[in-house]
């Protein structure tokens, strides 16, 4: 099956800032920055409140409530639209997996586009949590020849075949350990998470994961007011801060409420399936059972909860 | 009481001056104020003024970060043989290289706090009021080490200068603890920021157990060579002194270390090109280039060309007591590992990147303001601490002469 190109391909990072500072706009710029660093956190009532806030996990439901509260406040006033931040938790026995059949998987992109758009990632610097690779069927899955920015104007391509990559999932995340606060950690179903609101943004998670799964905000991130998904939950698609890590929670918005990921619903082909490990009658338990799974860079024992299957 | 007037003594010696003083000085404040202008900027706009990007998420400042923890160990390798082999000529020196590992330090923590994206969220880090995540997190670990080591190096120099400025003979059982105490801290600073690299299962080529023994090595050559480089410019320019057999046993201790160093780098150099697995590609993307991304080479061969010539100054006598190639040799070292540590070490370890992609990195224009203003507090941070340390070393400046000019002047009116 070929389908037209309607989706652009990635933006390629470039090595030179996109926006020039003149030396007027500079110190006018630099000013601000100086009072507003200082003023910002004595400034108004929610910014301290913002600043002391402590660790999620370290917060009574009574706290959550209130944060969500000032949350939800704040995001009213910033993009004009009433939100919903939940805070729902893990729902028990569930542990959450995912499998992709690269033998259907076209390299149309929708999934990353479905994405940005599900989980209000930054249009302004480009953020994709899902990076789909072109590879030759020669080579193999071999990263380093393989194409993040093809551009083609129909996929798939002849002699080629297509890996998205998103987070992992691991059982035995290197994120998590490397992080110095604490701000990121695996949930009791599995999804690795972050607190946009304690991430100092060192950016050792970045360094440490070996799929590329980690996004900082280099800059302000930028969704159009009228493009925000306004259904959030607080680790997952709440717009973010600049400065801070996020990456692919699964749409913890979505799965803790009995819904698919979007990605998996997009997908034309139905390469992507997901489902509850520890439900011995899920599509996902079939698959690991039957089918002929790879796992990536397995020997590194990060022990993904993101499987890769051939189902033809 | 004589704690404050010594505090207050010392700052009227660094306001006073002569021209060049004055003008050197100047010349860092302005520079400060460049860079700092430049860290501004990027407060408002964020890390994208700097050209990290996803691929390649650590760059200039953490480079410069890693380089000058090798420096902030220069003091170790004086404290050695001066206070465990009571080695006399180097004793009188100790004191500077304990100024310069705290002004190193000093830099070091600066260059963290402008690489992370939310400076004002640093608190999370402290423990108690924050969630340090030790003992898993190495930047953790880095931390804690780095702040023990600044406070044990501070403490050391202002009870050493204090107790020389009222002319009391130090509390050895006070002093020798500390400063036995400060070699491990030197070699843990080291060894928590390998291991900061080492232990990232993400990147291959930085998974070498020889990691952490190629920083102490390096370091050993660094750190020594901004130390020589020092005292021969404070030599020329305050009343500094130093006996020329104490500079020749640095640099010839400096060669050992420059041998071992080079040793290391050979011995993963072969394992890497005749193991020829997939992760060689971050080696030869150091020496060779991937493709058309060639700009790197020159910067892999040129740090280890500089660093054998180096060796080889060092290693003959003849050169290594000639001031002229002593000069040479510190400069290249200094050179060899600033390109080593800033961008051998890293850009290499990001590049492919985990999904094989080649993002080619150059600095942006703030991360070198941002950089050259750091570099100039610590400049700052040593010439004023200098400055004091000189005067009551080699200046007679003395609790005793202060109140003998005191009697002097009530004596004359």
């Amino acid at each position: 099956m070929n389908l037209k190109k309607d989706i652009k391909s990635p933006q390629r990072d470039t090595a030179s800032p996109g926006r020039k500072l003149t030396r007027r706009k500079f110190l006018k710029t630099a000013g601000a920055a100086a009072a507003m660093a200082v003023l910002a956190q004595c400034g108004s009532k929610a910014a301290r409140e913002a600043f002391v806030q402590r660790n999620f996990r370290s917060l009574s439901k009574e706290e959550i409530a209130q944060v969500i509260k000032r949350l939800e406040a704040e995001y009213l006033e910033k993009y004009g639209k009433k939100f919903t931040v939940s805070a729902k938790g893990s729902i028990d026995g569930t542990l959450f997996a995912y499998a992709l059949d690269i033998s259907r998987c076209i390299g149309c992109r929708r999934c990353v586009y479905a994405c940005v758009e599900e989980n209000n990632l930054s249009r302004d610097p480009q953020t994709h949590w899902i990076q789909v690779l072109e590879m030759e069927d020669e080579k193999g899955i071999d990263f380093v020849h393989s194409n993040l920015y093809y551009d083609h104007d129909e996929v798939p391509q002849e002699g080629h075949f297509y890996l998205p990559v998103a987070c992992q999932q691991c059982k035995n995340p290197p994120c998590v350990k490397s992080c110095p606060v604490g701000a990121t950690w695996m949930e009791p179903d599995g999804i690795v998470v972050v607190d946009y609101n304690w991430c100092i943004g060192c950016r050792c998670c970045m360094a440490a994961c070996p799929y590329g799964a980690r996004h900082f905000n280099w800059g302000k991130p930028q969704v159009p007011p009228g493009k925000m998904n306004t259904n959030t939950h607080f680790l997952g698609n709440r717009p973010r801060y600049k400065g801070v890590v996020e990456k692919c929670t699964f749409c913890i918005q979505r799965v803790r409420e009995g819904l698919y990921p979007t990605c998996v619903e997009v997908c034309p082909t139905g390469s992507r399936k997901f489902g509850n490990l520890l439900d011995p009658d899920s599509e996902i338990r079939y698959i690991l059972e039957n089918k002929r799974v790879l796992i990536l860079k397995e020997y590194l024992n990060t022990q993904p909860k993101f499987f890769y299957f051939f189902a033809t | 009481m004589n704690f404050f007037r010594f505090i207050k003594e010392c700052f009227k010696i660094v306001i006073r001056g002569n021209k060049w003083y004055y003008l050197w000085l100047g010349f860092l404040l302005i520079l400060v104020t460049w860079g700092g202008l430049g860290y501004l900027a990027q407060l408002k706009e964020g890390l994208i003024v700097t050209n990290m990007r996803d691929h390649i998420s650590w760059a200039f400042y953490i480079g410069n970060f890693t380089f000058l923890v090798g420096v902030a160990a220069a003091a170790i390798m004086l404290v050695i043989p001066a206070y465990i082999y009571n080695w006399k000529p180097i004793k009188e020196v100790v004191i500077f290289g304990e100024l310069l590992a705290v002004s190193a330090v000093i830099m070091c923590m600066l260059f963290v706090i402008v690489d992370v994206g939310n400076p004002l969220r640093l608190w999370h880090m402290f423990p108690l009021i924050g969630k340090l995540n030790v003992p898993s997190s190495l930047l953790g670990w880095d931390f804690l080490v780095l702040n023990v080591y600044f406070l044990l190096n501070l403490v050391i120099v202002i009870y050493l200068l204090y107790k020389l400025f009222s002319k009391k003979e130090y509390n050895k059982s006070f002093l020798y603890p500390l400063i036995l105490f400060s070699i491990p801290m030197a070699i843990g600073i080291h060894t928590v920021t390998a291991f900061l690299y080492n232990g990232l299962v993400a990147r291959p080529y930085w998974n070498t157990a020889l990691l952490a023994p190629k920083f102490l090595a390096s370091a050993f050559c660094s750190g020594p060579a901004v130390l020589l480089l020092l005292f021969l410019i404070l030599k020329r320019t305050t009343s500094f002194e130093i006996k020329d057999e104490a500079i020749w046993k640095i640099a010839e201790l400096m060669a050992y270390a420059m041998f071992l160093n080079l040793f290391f780098f050979f011995s993963e150099v072969f394992k890497e090109l005749y193991s020829d697995s997939e992760h060689t590609v971050h080696l030869k993307y150091l020496f060779q280039g991937i493709g058309e991304n060639r700009d790197i080479v020159i910067y892999g061969w040129a740090s280890v060309i500089i660093s054998i010539i180096a060796f080889l100054l060092f290693l003959i006598p003849k050169t290594r007591k000639n001031i002229v190639t002593l000069t040479i040799g510190a400069l290249l070292i200094y050179f060899g590992v600033y390109i080593e540590k800033g961008i051998a070490l890293l850009i290499p370890g990001f590049t492919p990147d985990v999904l094989g992609q080649v993002y080619v990195y150059r600095p942006s224009l703030t991360e070198i303001r941002v950089s050259v203003a750091i570099l100039s507090i610590g400049f700052l941070f040593f010439t004023l601490s200098t400055k004091v340390a000189v005067a009551i070393i080699f200046e007679g400046f003395t609790l005793d002469r202060l109140k003998g000019k005191r009697a002097a002047v009530a004596a004359e009116s």
